[in-house]
């Protein structure tokens, strides 16, 4: 840059801002953020399949013998295993964007402070579903485990192709921090317990967590309704990867499903985002 | 110029239709200048401001920070200025010098230098053992230092701030006024809002002064006076205002009154010299009720005054 005007030389010269630099710092505060929130993220994040667990697998079994739980030729652990990982998946990224945004949004207008960083703005939004994606994969990791040990009957866990495991883990977490940018962003924050109500229970209650898509076959309106329903390529995602001993949507539909719904809940989030910010 | 901004206009739709918050502004900040934007609320001030860094977009006309258009190239743009908003936006989840440190690795530096960086701005705006504190824990006064100290931190060419003593109590104001003025050393360019006189007049080299989206006048606070406040107001407020029209046409007839103008209230009276004038406009409306007589002398409020009718401050 040539500059005619006098300007007093400064001792030290401004930093080369890039794009790229700066997407990383943001990375690096959110992780700041996350550490000093470590203990609260993982007791957040274990504490509702935990109980879950240990109540229908473990309880249940042994008080009815676990008749009324058979599903399909496995145990309703199995089926349990990949619905909990996708529902802790979707809670997280609805924690990790959605709750945060929409007091920065509201009440303080702090998101401005990153706004005002040396990138586009829509990579701003981005930044804060892949950060959200990182801690969704952590999350569902958590959970893993203790789906696996906890039940009192078998778990037929097996893991028949590596990469469609790794490919529906991050695509699945990519969705669920997008669902979280596009809730964040379209609601003003008193209203956000009242998503919780009218979007996330319905969506995680009617997202094939407690039961494999194949089996509302019987009730046939349904099961063509809930493809509508992003949580359903999670759990059906995970399901193919992880326990494919029960039915389970192919893997071209369930990335496919991922995949658009990335697109249409990444394309509603930014744009809302930009319009939250921009006047 | 670092601040360049041509022509100027942003309009706003809303339901009963179209408002126009800038209506034509042209500026031009060079290097070095603390320049203010002087105009009561709902002037379009921070209107211009948002615009000028990047956060709304202009209707039509153009801003260039330091040669970079904001709206073809905003993320570039912002690298050549720091911004303090009216309202704070401290990263509630940071501490005061994490608020810092981050906006340096925000703007490229690594984590070394972000650190010095963060250490020497804290001591410079006396802000050292507070550094582990939360925003929330510090008062107005402070958490203003911390967001200046922050908006410099990537050594911008300009910076902006709007309405920076908004809220805050004289004490912290002038501290304020101090932290301003001393980054003309660095050689930081200042451009700020204000609707506070003093303000302008302590702080600026320059003033716009700004009503209805429009630059009325722009000068040096002196030059401002000069030619636009050179009159002294006498605010006359009247317990009857049925014998204010005749009021006004006899004090207009005194010598020494250089215009007199009916406020609704009473009278204003601009007088270019007050000598003898005050017993004389006091005898006159003492028949008309007067209840209260307020004396101003020469000042940006009385420029303001000449330029719109208006107050300032309602």
């Amino acid at each position: 840059m040539t500059d005619a005007t006098a300007r007093p030389v400064r001792s030290s010269p401004r930093p080369t801002g890039t794009p790229l630099r700066a997407f990383g710092a943001l990375m690096l505060r959110d992780t700041r953020v996350l550490s000093r929130e470590l203990l609260p993220f993982i007791v957040r994040v274990i504490m509702q399949p935990l109980l879950f667990l240990f109540v229908f697998t473990y309880l249940f079994p042994r008080m009815g013998g676990g008749n009324g739980m058979m599903m399909g030729g496995g145990s309703f652990a199995t089926v349990l295993l990949p619905g909990l990982m996708a529902v802790a998946i979707m809670f997280t990224g609805i924690a990790a964007v959605a709750l945060p945004l929409s007091t920065e949004f509201g009440v303080t207008r702090e998101i401005d402070d990153r706004v005002m960083c040396p990138l586009p703005v829509y990579a701003v939004a981005l930044e804060k579903i892949c950060f959200s994606a990182l801690q969704c994969i952590f999350a569902a990791l958590l959970v893993l485990p203790l789906a696996y040990y906890i039940p009192s009957t078998p778990v037929l866990l097996h893991v028949s192709s590596w990469p469609v495991f790794v490919a529906v883990m991050i695509l699945a977490s990519l969705v669920s921090g997008a669902l979280g940018l596009t809730i964040g962003a379209s609601v003003q924050p008193r209203q956000i317990g009242l998503v919780f109500s009218i979007v996330v229970i319905p969506i995680t209650f009617l997202g094939c967590v407690y039961y494999p898509w194949a089996l509302l076959s019987h009730v046939r309106w349904l099961q063509i309704v809930v493809l509508a329903n992003p949580i359903v390529y999670m759990s059906e995602g995970l399901r193919t990867a992880l326990t494919p001993g029960m039915p389970h949507m192919p893997v071209l539909a369930v990335l496919a499903g991922l995949v658009g719904s990335l697109a249409v809940l990444g394309t509603i989030g930014v744009r809302n985002f930009l319009r939250r910010v921009i006047s | 110029m670092i601040v360049e901004v041509a022509s100027l206009h942003k309009t706003y739709q809303t339901k009963t239709g179209a408002v126009a918050a800038v209506a034509g502004i042209d500026l031009e900040v060079p290097a070095g200048e603390i320049f203010g934007l002087l105009g009561p609320n709902g002037a379009g001030k921070t209107t211009t401001i948002s615009i000028c860094t990047t956060r709304a977009l202009p209707t039509s006309g153009s801003v260039r920070i330091a040669g970079v258009d904001v709206v073809r190239e905003p993320a570039r743009a912002r690298v050549h200025m720091g911004v303090v908003p009216q309202y704070n936006t401290l990263d509630r989840s940071l501490t005061v010098f994490e608020n810092v440190y981050f906006h340096c690795r925000y703007f490229g530096m690594n984590g070394a230098a972000a650190r010095a960086r963060s250490e020497a701005l804290l001591q410079q705006f006396h802000l050292q053992e507070r550094g582990k504190a939360l925003p929330t824990q510090l008062s107005g006064g402070m958490q203003q230092r911390v967001q200046i100290a922050r908006a410099i931190a990537h050594h911008p060419e300009v910076l902006f701030l709007d309405e920076p003593s908004a809220g805050l109590d004289p004490q912290s104001r002038i501290a304020m006024w101090e932290a301003v003025t001393s980054l003309r050393k660095e050689g930081i360019t200042v451009v700020l809002t204000t609707h506070y006189m003093e303000e302008a007049d302590a702080l600026c080299d320059r003033v716009a002064v700004v009503d209805q989206g429009r630059v009325l006048a722009l000068d040096t606070p002196a030059a401002l006076k000069q030619q636009h406040g050179v009159y002294t107001v006498l605010e006359l407020k009247l317990r009857d205002q049925v014998s204010a029209p005749a009021l006004l046409r006899e004090i207009a007839a005194l010598s020494g009154v250089a215009r007199a103008e009916l406020t609704g209230e009473g009278i204003r009276v601009f007088a270019d010299q007050l000598d003898g004038l005050l017993p004389l406009v006091v005898a006159a409306a003492r028949a008309a009720g007067l209840r209260d007589l307020r004396v101003q002398e020469p000042s940006l409020e009385t420029v303001f005054l000449q330029l719109t009718g208006r107050e300032l401050r309602d």
